[in-house]
């Protein structure tokens, strides 16, 4: 079988929430949720989503063999990590102390657990739950359409710290910034949920579902104004 | 700029149908929920939460087409409450759609489920809800059943050790005020909100739009929840939103 997206069902989290809005951007296309490795391998594109504990998304990847799979994908076409399927590409987090895939460099690491408030004083709870600003750090075709500052929402107690700041493609501020977003070759990873974002979620699943991946400065004229600076 | 405070329209869902009551019964009907969520989906929501106030398990399964038939056209964050008893139901509900569940009854019954569905789906989505009414000592004791039953349990501390098994988020109503349109109860909200590192989501009493603000402001909550002032159409979540930001709070407009 061969699909235009495959999410990478590894019994982790709501998937459906992922295909639904996926189905919703890309009427005509064939959106698989699946464990698959031949349909994941064949995909025309690949999301990588995820919630729950790090060290038990791990071990259910192994159980299933798709450790090799997310690989393999992971190099050679448009790839998007969602949330936890953004972590996973980081080679160690802290929480439970797990390696990760190790696919880019950087480690991930938890908000303080000491009480963090915002610049009016207000108290900061962890999880960091809700809608904040994601501030684009690069020009990129994933952007397309989507406005610098737009708020997306998040669900989430640990962040990426990036190993090379080249990579990170969109920083949020709670209340240091930290690493919203990154951008590596076909490989796009946001921390927050596209799929439960709204208009702005939506359009930045809709780039992806036609993003060639490729970060080339024709494709970002095309879809991105920021090039033109 | 950072992390916008949320509003919650909440939809208590029987028989297929968006009611409200005051001080937990005498319901109105208020309209078809799927409709009800596109609305305010439209209007700029933040989340949505759905309450299946079904007495009987005959009519329970309703609740996952409502849910399923909202998440195949709304894009935010969906809770969904009511009924829960086991982890297993918690996958059902995430399964139809929803994105994150809230558990009452069962939490004190057997809060084992709160910890085991926590460890399983993460605390992301685990949500408790509280019900609490003032006692005579000057604290508030927690309910359940609705609002039927006395625990004998303290909501703050309650809400510390719910925290503690796994609860991502605090669902907090006061049955005192809630649907009498007063306002919510601040000190309530501000001690449970100021005792726990999860955010809380203060329910109960909102008849107006300072109501809301005065929530955020005073009472310390992440998100605010409020049904009939929304239901019937006094005012639109944009309004809301907009008198919230007049009040200096950061909101997603």
């Amino acid at each position: 079988m061969n699909v235009d997206i495959a999410v990478i069902d590894y019994g982790m989290g709501n998937l459906r929430s992922v295909s639904k809005a996926l189905e919703h951007v890309a009427p005509a296309a064939s959106v698989a949720v699946t464990t698959d490795p031949d349909v994941i391998l064949n995909a025309g594109r690949v999301v990588f989503p995820g919630v729950g504990a790090m060290g038990d998304c791990m071990h259910e990847l192994r159980e299933r063999g798709l450790i090799e799979v997310v690989r393999q994908a992971a190099a050679s076409k448009p790839f998007l990590g969602i949330c936890l399927g953004m972590q996973m590409l980081f080679e160690h987090s802290e929480e439970g102390d797990v390696a990760g895939l190790g696919i880019l460099p950087g480690r991930v690491l938890r908000f303080p657990n000491v009480a963090m408030h915002d610049n009016a004083g207000n108290r900061l709870k962890v999880p960091h739950m809700g809608w904040n600003e994601v501030h684009q750090a690069v020009p990129h075709p994933m952007w397309g359409g989507i406005v610098d500052g737009a708020r997306f929402y998040f669900v989430h107690s640990y962040y990426v710290e990036a190993g090379n700041p080249d990579m990170v493609s969109a920083f949020t501020l709670y209340p240091f910034p930290f690493t919203s977003a990154v951008a590596s070759n076909n490989i796009f990873a946001v921390q927050f949920h596209p799929e439960k974002s709204q208009a702005a979620g939506l359009t930045l699943l809709g780039n992806f579902v036609t993003w060639d991946g490729n970060i080339s400065a024709n494709q970002c004229d095309t879809f991105n104004t920021h090039c033109s600076l | 700029m950072g992390l916008a405070k949320r509003i919650i329209p909440c939809l208590d869902v029987t028989a297929g149908r968006v009611v409200k009551g005051v001080n937990f019964v005498g319901l109105r009907d208020a309209g078809d929920p799927v409709e009800i969520a596109r609305r305010y989906d439209r209007e700029g929501a933040d989340e949505l939460t759905f309450l299946d106030i079904t007495a009987s398990s005959d009519q329970r399964d309703l609740i996952l087409h409502i849910i399923e038939a909202v998440a195949a056209e709304v894009f935010i964050p969906l809770t969904v409450g009511g009924g829960v008893r086991e982890v297993n139901d918690v996958r059902r509900l995430l399964n139809a759609g929803a994105d994150k569940v809230s558990i009452n009854t069962t939490a004190v019954t057997n809060p084992q489920v709160v910890a085991d569905a926590a460890a399983r789906f993460g605390s992301q989505c685990i949500v408790v809800a509280i019900d609490a009414k003032a006692s005579s000592d000057g604290k508030w004791e927690v309910y359940t059943h609705g609002g039927r039953r006395a625990t004998g349990l303290d909501a703050v501390e309650w809400a510390q050790k719910m925290q503690q098994m796994g609860a991502g988020e605090i669902l907090l109503t006061s049955m005192d005020r809630d649907g009498t349109k007063s306002g919510f109860n601040l000190p309530l909200t501000r001690a449970v909100s100021d005792a726990l590192t999860i955010p809380v989501i203060a329910s109960g009493g909102v008849g107006n739009l300072q109501d809301l603000a005065d929530g955020v402001i005073q009472g310390h909550a992440d998100a605010v929840l409020a049904a009939s002032i929304f239901h019937f159409g006094e005012y639109t979540v944009h309004e809301a939103k907009l008198h919230m930001m007049q009040n200096g709070i950061e909101v997603r407009l």
